[in-house]
């Protein structure tokens, strides 16, 4: 089994070597070796991957989505009517290309945003997914609770605020268009984009004004 | 109940093999040898034998799902990755300190 360690990875004993990784890691070393060698993959295209996914594509190019959305409204139009076409236009594009629909936060409706099979997310706009968005209990419990797993995330609505639970999928990633809070009305698309927090776009907060 | 985060701004990776095993999934989906969907479906069904996770043990789940994926559609087989596996692990014991372990 990949996932254990089945040799004993102690280092005080006298092999004389290396601090051996362990056996999750050999694997996939041994995994990518073995590609490189048969040229299926380039192993500078693999460090580029890892570098975009550390320190470039995070919740921020989200947030810039929101508040030009915020602040534009034919933005926001073209936003609601094709999700993908809008967010490349402000700059962020991928390979990882997976259909985008932006769902709408309003007064009376609140959208919530999970992966119920593994761990789809809108990676071009918000990064890789929190660990809590991979556990299986938000996964579960998001569909059928979505109230209370809102009340967990410190969130409470009213009943009068219908909640819409979006069940990603690989083809499909939801991005959720938090409401613009009150107070921010003389605020700029750069001011309001640093107000705008991961967990809001996923739906488990609200965004608040400063 | 939910896991939370200990702090805003944890790393992406918890440790360098999970980068590694998530830049070749998107590396391989890239380059065609897999689609999107046969990914969710083998990840989402490596998840759910792995029972109830607070999300820390998810990459190995993606390590465990890239395996499988990367044998059934033949990019290699499972004698060569064990022996591939074991001559890393020789190598790492043989190797002196502060010399580049290769095979």
């Amino acid at each position: 089994m990949s996932g254990e360690h089945h040799h004993d990875h102690d280092h005080d004993h006298d092999h004389g070597g290396q601090d051996i990784p362990s056996a999750t890691a050999l694997r996939v070393k041994a995994l990518e070796s073995l590609l490189v060698e048969k040229g299926l993959i380039d192993p500078a295209a693999l460090d580029a991957i890892v570098d975009a996914y550390e320190t470039k594509i995070g919740p921020r190019n989200g947030a810039r989505v929101v508040a030009r959305a915020w602040t534009d409204p034919a933005y926001k139009a073209r936003l609601m009517q094709d999700a993908s076409s809008a967010i490349s236009e402000i700059g962020f594009t991928g390979s990882e290309r997976p259909h985008m629909i932006v769902v709408e936060n309003t007064p009376g409706t609140h959208n919530l945003v999970v992966c119920t099979l593994c761990s789809c997310y809108p990676w071009l706009v918000l990064g890789l997914p929190p660990v809590w968005y991979k556990s299986t209990a938000y996964r579960s419990r998001a569909v059928i609770d979505p109230r209370g797993v809102l009340n967990d995330f410190g969130l409470t609505l009213g009943d009068d605020v219908a909640v819409r639970v979006w069940d990603s999928t690989a083809e499909t990633r939801y991005l959720v268009l938090p409401e613009r809070p009150e107070g921010t009305e003389g605020m700029d698309e750069e001011a309001l984009a640093a107000l705008v927090t991961r967990d809001s776009m996923v739906g488990v907060a609200k965004v608040v004004a400063p | 109940m939910i896991p939370r985060e200990a702090a805003p701004g944890q790393p992406v990776f918890a440790e360098p093999w999970q980068a590694q095993a998530f830049a070749l999934v998107v590396q391989l989906q890239r380059a065609g040898y897999f689609t999107a969907p046969e990914w969710a479906e083998i990840l989402g069904a490596e998840l759910r034998a792995a029972g109830e996770d607070d999300g820390s043990h998810y990459y190995e789940s993606w390590l465990k799902a890239l395996e499988k994926l990367s044998l059934a559609k033949g990019l290699t087989d499972l004698a060569t990755l064990d022996a591939r596996t074991e001559a890393w692990e020789h190598a790492y014991e043989h190797t002196p300190h502060g010399k580049p372990v290769v095979l």
